[in-house]
């Protein structure tokens, strides 16, 4: 089998005319980490002309699926696996799944207000309120306090959120459901919910599609897509109460501030994170990857990756607007990789 | 086998192989078996189909039985789903769709087929085959720039005002909605619906026609009364064709339905179909109970086409059995 996958990729490198021989490694899962894990697998295949990783990015569910099934030897997801998921990979494959903290993303809230040309301030309670359906106009109080100045219209406000189910929408609702009491109880978080109000586009683009066509609307976004398409976007107040915009070192500084309670298997939501300058719509993407690999040449190979992932690997992320995992994680990952025999 | 039945069921075994090696020789039977072969497939694929959706929608369908069909709820998280939201949204944006595009559809065809001079006719129906050829996600974004704008600033202002009291123009409209997903889809279905008719419509015989205008008849009424009536089971057909493709449309229609699991009599509201919501969740559906209901969304939509047929065959044999009793 090995063989054959083997004489295969040096048949399709002598094709191409470029001469490539050993290991062929299959992800799949998440596509918000695509940009970054391809860079990775591209420049860590340079430097081990032997080694070489291919990932679909089929997204994350499908990744969790995959990896379960043992269709491809790592999968990926934005959302942690929930206890029921590792249960059933421990059933299936007879070991345990491993969760591997790579980059760090984050959710922005995007609107389109009219005559509203500044950056607006968001409390957690009033994007609480506004998806559940209770304040309904701009101008409510509770968008307008800390908004001082701003001359907020008293129109509808229209809600948008993601049709397809997404990494975007797990953090976005795991947020709303630690702030909201009333959020978590009647909505919760998942890739896709049960949504109280709104209109739902498609991906990061069909979101910003409606909002900026449609007056008066709120939606949310994933930080690296506003950034690279220059969609305004507002501040958020975290839980030491200061108005944080998203950018790469808050995000950061969130993973900083949930990493003293990290837990050993790294399945941690770090929205709504402590620390001053955190901003709290933060979270990891992880690699999912199985603690037993019978085959030693990839359980080498997949190792050695984590290892360069997290210290070299890193210094490739904010070039392509991806936030560095802060030290402390890194080391707790580098040490957790003797997991996988 | 079907080959091994004898085509003459009196003769003895020895003389149907003899008649059947010499139909193999003269390639009769190798051309007969390879097209039964081909033909065999589609009955194949469709039969594979219905059973790969029936064994992977098993959960929901024993979880939720019929309740699957009458169920508003999609819920993700508490893993409860119900098809209704879904079923309503594709029947309504496909019915919004036909009745823009039969009226206009027809017309176009009746003109092409007995008005227009040919040349004219030929270089209309050179554009309207291009309009067929181009991808739904090209109409999709159409539908982004183009309708939902319209709708919002001058079709929901224009009939809201004027007959807002009427449930189906009642409400706010976003621009997106049942009514902006219709308007796109009859300009998809639009085509098909000509091209077919046209090409219905030319196949009448002239005998017809010239029978029509020897008794006196005007142009227009050897057309209305005459021409059409005679092509009506093939311009049925093109408008099932319309149909069928309005009702699993998916791309076009997930970008400016809303994507909103509502049942709302007002055709401004927002909405969901069934081949919208599948394509937007299925990537990330997790659990199995999530991924099975989808699947089962599936075999809905199928079982929604396969009825609408059925009822648009019944339609045409009540129809051209009414139509024989009438010229008798």
């Amino acid at each position: 089998m090995k063989r054959t996958s083997v004489m295969l990729i040096a048949v399709l490198a002598l094709g191409l005319g470029v001469w490539a021989q050993g290991l062929l490694i299959n992800g799949a899962g998440a596509s918000f980490p695509y940009p970054i894990y391809s860079k990775w697998f591209d420049v860590y295949h340079q430097k081990n002309p032997n080694i070489q990783f291919n990932y679909q990015s089929v997204g994350s569910g499908a990744g969790i699926k995959q990896v379960t099934e043992g269709t491809v030897d790592f999968g990926a997801s934005d959302g942690p696996m929930n206890d029921e998921q590792m249960k059933a990979f421990q059933d299936k494959r007879g070991s345990a799944i491993l969760h591997f903290p790579t980059v760090l993303g984050a959710v922005v809230p995007t609107y389109n207000v009219q005559g509203v040309t500044g950056s607006l301030n968001f409390t957690p309670e009033a994007l609480a309120g506004i998806y559940l359906g209770k304040i309904t106009k701009w101008n409510d109080p509770a968008i307008a306090g800390p908004n001082k100045g701003v001359n907020l219209p008293n129109q509808d406000i229209v809600v948008m959120h993601r049709s397809d189910g997404s990494g975007t929408t797990y953090i976005w609702t795991d947020y709303l459901s630690k702030v909201s009491d009333e959020w978590k109880s009647k909505v919760s978080k998942s890739t896709a919910v049960n949504w109280p109000v709104g209109l739902g586009g498609k991906g990061n683009e069909g979101v910003t599609g409606l909002v900026k066509q449609t007056p008066n609307s709120i939606g949310y976004v994933e930080l690296i897509y506003a950034a690279q398409n220059k969609i305004p976007y507002g501040s958020v107040k975290n839980s030491s109460g200061a108005f944080i915009k998203a950018d790469l070192a808050s995000v950061t500084a969130a993973a900083a501030g949930a990493a003293k309670d990290m837990p050993d298997d790294f399945r941690v939501s770090i929205t709504n994170a402590p620390g001053k300058t955190a901003y709290p719509i933060s979270s990891f993407t992880w690699l999912l990857i199985p603690s037993k690999i019978p085959d030693v040449a990839k359980r080498n190979a997949i190792t050695g990756f984590l290892k360069w992932m997290l210290t070299e690997g890193q210094s490739y992320n904010e070039a392509l607007s991806y936030a560095k995992l802060p030290k402390e994680v890194e080391e707790k990952e580098l040490k957790a990789i003797s997991k996988i025999q | 086998m079907a080959t091994a039945t004898p085509t003459v069921p009196s003769a003895g075994p020895a003389t149907a192989w003899r008649s059947f090696l010499s139909r193999l020789r003269n390639g009769d039977e190798i051309a007969r078996l390879i097209t039964f072969i081909f033909a065999a497939t589609v009955v194949l694929i469709t039969v594979l189909l219905v059973y790969e959706l029936w064994i992977n929608s098993a959960l929901p369908r024993h979880k939720f039985g019929l309740h699957f069909f009458v169920t508003r709820v999609w819920d993700p998280v508490t893993d409860e789903y119900g098809a209704l939201p879904f079923v309503y949204g594709t029947l309504v944006t496909s019915a919004v769709a036909l009745l823009l595009a039969v009226p206009l559809g027809i017309g176009t065809s009746i003109f092409l087929a007995e008005l227009a001079p040919p040349r004219v006719s030929d270089t209309l129906q050179f554009f309207i085959d291009l309009l067929a050829a181009v991808p739904s996600v090209i109409y999709g974004l159409l539908g982004i720039f183009i309708v939902v704008p319209l709708i919002r600033t001058v079709i929901y202002p224009a009939l809201n005002g004027a007959f807002g009291f009427l449930p189906i123009f009642k409400g706010p409209s976003y621009g997106v909605g049942f009514i902006t997903a219709g308007i796109v889809l009859a300009i998809m279905v639009i085509p098909y619906i000509i091209s077919v008719s046209r090409e219905v419509l030319l196949s009448v015989p002239r005998d017809q026609r010239e029978a029509a205008l020897a008794v006196g008849s005007t142009r227009w009424e050897s057309t209305w009364k005459v021409v059409v009536p005679f092509a009506k089971t093939g311009i049925m057909g093109s408008i099932f064709l319309a149909l069928a493709r309005a009702l699993g449309e998916t791309m076009a229609v997930t970008m400016v339905i809303g994507n909103t699991p509502t049942i709302s009599a007002s055709l401004f509201s927002p909405g969901d179909s069934i081949a919208s919501v599948i394509a937007s969740q299925f990537t990330e559906a997790t659990g199995d109970m999530y991924l099975q209901s989808l699947i089962g969304l599936g075999l809905v939509l199928f079982l929604l086409t396969f009825v609408l047929n059925g009822l648009a065959r019944l339609l045409i044999i009540v129809t051209t059995q009414k139509g024989s009793k009438v010229a008798n």
